[in-house]
């Protein structure tokens, strides 16, 4: 089929839609843990009583993920209304109220997308957490079924990879050059400098892998972009595989994202029927397979040659680079990696051009870029905003700021190879270049935000042992130099730290760096050195004074209860896993120190009623 | 339907790239990766056995034995961690009886941590076979089990 003919019948079925009212429930893994099937069967079931002509859909995510399950109601001549934290009372009283009636209950509804407005309900993108966000990438997420191909299409989809097969293949690594798209992955390679080594390289035989291993802990854009527009993804790949000359395509994805594999395969087996996948692709002559590749669980395979050794049925282990991939890479043959993101801008980069995409960013780094924004901030979740924003607009502007009247202490970016970087730095400019100064690396975009009550140390040792764990075991400085960096970390946290420890984390920290080869063992270190370079005085105070200021390092601490608040409610007792806690009704409770494990459930029960226990330092 | 193991191997080739997605399709439907089955795909495709077990160890995915009707993966990403995945994990064990990467006597239940789920804004959460559990807090664990016992009971 041409793409005018699929274009055609694709807006002729999502303009079907334009009379109708549709529910759009977003059913991202997160809409879905919130509950997002319960509220879609209430939908059903309410509307199933009523005469009522309306097209219940599941769409993506959002990206709103702290008021999930989020839905939109669009009535015919209306603006779309987006409700959140929608509960099963809700959603029958907006079938009663908006639906059989007209009354769109403004004090629930977040915001409105369309033309029109609606009294009460503001314009969505004008919202605090909206406004300073482009969203280019995720211009489809939360808005389009995802389970529908003839919806992207209908949005313009496809129509970059068209407009690519139109002309020569060098004119689009042209189009790549002039926009300055750098690899979304972390390191931030130019994109079109890499399509370009492989199109040198000898040979017909070229494969192109989409890496979709997303292994930072703290980060998950790519799993909502698979699960909410995964035609974007997979339109970017046949346009960087006709760039490239490639016939065989894959992506690598997790197997802990079941959803996003679920929704890949669907797609790609649109894809195939409508003549977009397979031989001849829109009768161009153009003949291109994707296939998927489940990962098994090794945060070492988003390195290149790992992943490759990985797809080849091997273990995954990186070996000594050049040759690089783009040389000799899967089966020995020239081949491209490039990331979920990466790929996406790629679609997004033929469909409106390299102008539009450069509209954003600054000087070295274009565009926009998304950012999974977690931890302790009010309002968590999946965000775009234009290179070059600061932390500070991206943590109190999109993210309301820390939560529960906490105080900012660190903002961890880039993942285990990233850095923690303290408040002096909130006003660093979210670039490739800026966060690699500061100490830390872009990464693939996971921004946790951690106030007072996170230690530095533990979160030290907490990436150390997430290296130590997925270290591969081929370097020496990586596979031992960490054990022993971790278990001076642990003896740290535990109060056993000696004077001469930091320094000799910084000496097996630059012996990694050197003798490591590839980028996991190189940047592990990152964690600990910028946390000992923002946040000596918390390694000092552990190690001199045995000290934990966060109150977290269980060895350091013991549990009290504050006698003037104790009400002597029993909560505490009766939950106690180890009976530490002694007292009678209305009398005030104690905790006996040498039985408490410091597991946190009375603290946890007693916080928001009577606030009665805290966590003291034992020296 | 669960397949058997002639099943699952008869759907492949035998190429030595294959042997991963092998093990994966041997692990979910035969719940892991036994000896017997490892020697079945060891033969299959001419890959030794201590070659394959050498791949199989290599990914935390793959396991050697069996796990519980209800495998329960807790989250130890980043958002995880800051927001007290450890003292959960904690609470799930003494719940349970068990440490991570045990199954309980029963073959009920079987607990292990997990690099990120990918739900890091509903922090801290879990994986029961293929439902998140989100926004965890301890105080509510004992709730989660009666739940997912009801759940289960209502199933069979």
């Amino acid at each position: 089929m041409k793409y005018k003919q699929l274009l055609k019948e694709s807006q002729e079925d999502y303009s079907l839609l334009e009379d109708k009212t549709v529910i759009a429930v977003g059913s991202a893994t997160c809409g879905r843990s919130a509950g997002a099937q319960d509220i879609s069967r209430v939908f059903m079931e309410e509307i199933a009583n009523t005469d009522l002509d309306v097209e219940l859909i599941e769409v993506g995510c959002i990206g709103l993920c702290y008021i999930e399950p989020v839905i939109t109601i669009i009535k015919p001549g209306h603006p779309a209304i987006f409700y959140g934290q929608v509960t099963k009372k809700l959603a029958k009283q907006l079938v009663k109220e908006y639906l059989l009636g007209n009354n769109p209950m403004a004090e629930h509804a977040l915001g409105t997308i369309g033309a029109e407005e609606i009294e009460e309900i503001p314009d969505l993108f004008a919202t605090p957490v909206m406004k300073p966000q482009v969203r280019r990438i995720l211009r489809n997420c939360g808005l389009i079924d995802p389970s529908n191909i003839k919806h992207y299409i209908a949005r313009g989809g496809y129509s970059g990879l068209n407009s690519a097969l139109q002309t020569k293949s060098e004119r689009v690594i042209e189009q790549m050059k002039s926009s300055g798209l750098r690899g979304r992955g972390g390191a931030g390679f130019p994109t079109w400098m890499k399509w370009q080594f492989c199109v040198d390289s000898e040979g017909d035989e070229k494969y192109l892998i989409c890496n979709a291993d997303e292994g930072d802990p703290g980060a998950f854009m790519n799993r909502s972009l698979l699960e909410s527009d995964p035609h974007s993804v997979l339109e970017g790949i046949v346009i960087a595989s006709f760039a490239i000359g490639v016939k065989e395509a894959y992506i690598y994805c997790r197997a802990e994202y079941p959803l996003a594999l679920e929704r890949l395969k669907h797609a790609i087996s649109e894809m195939r029927d409508m003549g977009l996948l397979g031989e001849n692709i829109l009768e161009t002559g153009f003949d291109l397979d994707i296939k998927i590749k489940e990962g098994a669980g090794a945060f070492v395979c988003g390195e290149e040659t790992a992943l490759i050794a990985s797809i080849e049925g091997k273990r995954g282990m990186p070996r000594t680079r050049p040759p690089f991939p783009t040389t000799a890479g899967l089966w020995g043959k020239p081949t491209v990696i490039n990331n979920v993101e990466t790929m996406a801008s790629v679609s997004l980069i033929m469909k409106e051009g390299q102008e539009h995409f450069k509209e954003f960013g600054t000087a070295e780094s274009k565009g926009t870029k998304t950012f999974s924004l977690v931890g302790n901030v009010k309002n968590p979740g999946l965000i775009e905003v234009p290179l070059g924003t600061t932390l500070r607009e991206v943590i109190y502007d999109i993210g309301g700021g820390i939560n529960n009247e906490g105080k900012f202490k660190a903002v961890q970016i880039g993942g285990p190879s990233g850095g923690c970087l303290p408040e002096e730095f909130l006003d660093t400019k979210i670039d490739y270049d800026s966060l690699t100064m500061a100490g830390a690396i872009m990464g693939s975009g996971g921004l946790v935000v951690m106030d007072q009550n996170s230690c530095m140390v533990d979160v030290a040792r907490y990436f150390l042992e997430f290296i130590q764990n997925e270290s591969c075991g081929k370097c020496v400085p990586c596979r031992l130099g960490t054990k022993q960096m971790l278990d001076i970390l642990s003896d740290i946290t535990m109060g056993k730290g000696k004077q001469r420890d930091n320094d000799l984390l910084r000496e097996l920290s630059q012996g990694i760096r050197d003798g490591s080869l590839c980028g996991l063992g190189q940047t592990s270190p990152n964690p600990i050195l910028t946390t000992l370079k923002y946040f000596e005085d918390e390694y000092i105070s552990h190690i001199e004074n045995k000290k934990c200021k966060a109150l977290l390092c269980k060895e350091l601490i013991n549990y009290r209860v504050i006698e003037e608040k104790c009400e002597g409610c029993m909560l505490c007792l009766k939950s106690c896993p180890v009976g530490a806690v002694s007292g009678t009704k209305k009398h005030v409770h104690s905790i006996d120190t040498e039985k408490c494990i410091k597991c946190g459930t009375c603290i946890e029960l007693c916080s928001g009623k009577y606030n009665a226990i805290e966590r003291v330092s034992k020296y | 339907m669960t397949k058997t193991l002639n099943e699952i191997l008869s759907a492949y080739e035998g190429n030595k790239s294959e042997l991963i997605p092998l093990l994966q399709d041997v692990q979910a439907n035969l719940g892991y990766l036994s000896e017997e089955s490892i020697k079945e795909v060891s033969k299959f495709t001419g890959v030794s056995e201590s070659e394959i077990y050498g791949v199989a160890t290599f990914y935390t995915q793959f396991r050697f034995t069996p796990v519980g009707k209800k495998h329960i993966m807790v989250c130890k990403g980043t958002a995880c961690h800051v927001k007290g995945a450890p003292q959960i994990i904690e609470g799930i064990e003494r719940h349970l009886g068990i440490k991570e990467g045990e199954v309980t006597f029963d073959m009920e239940y079987s607990l292990e941590s997990v690099g990120c789920l990918g739900c890091c804004a509903l922090a801290p959460c879990a994986m029961v076979n293929d439902d998140v559990e989100s926004n965890m807090t301890l105080k509510d664990i004992k709730k989660m089990f009666r739940r997912i016992e009801r759940q289960s009971k209502a199933d069979s």
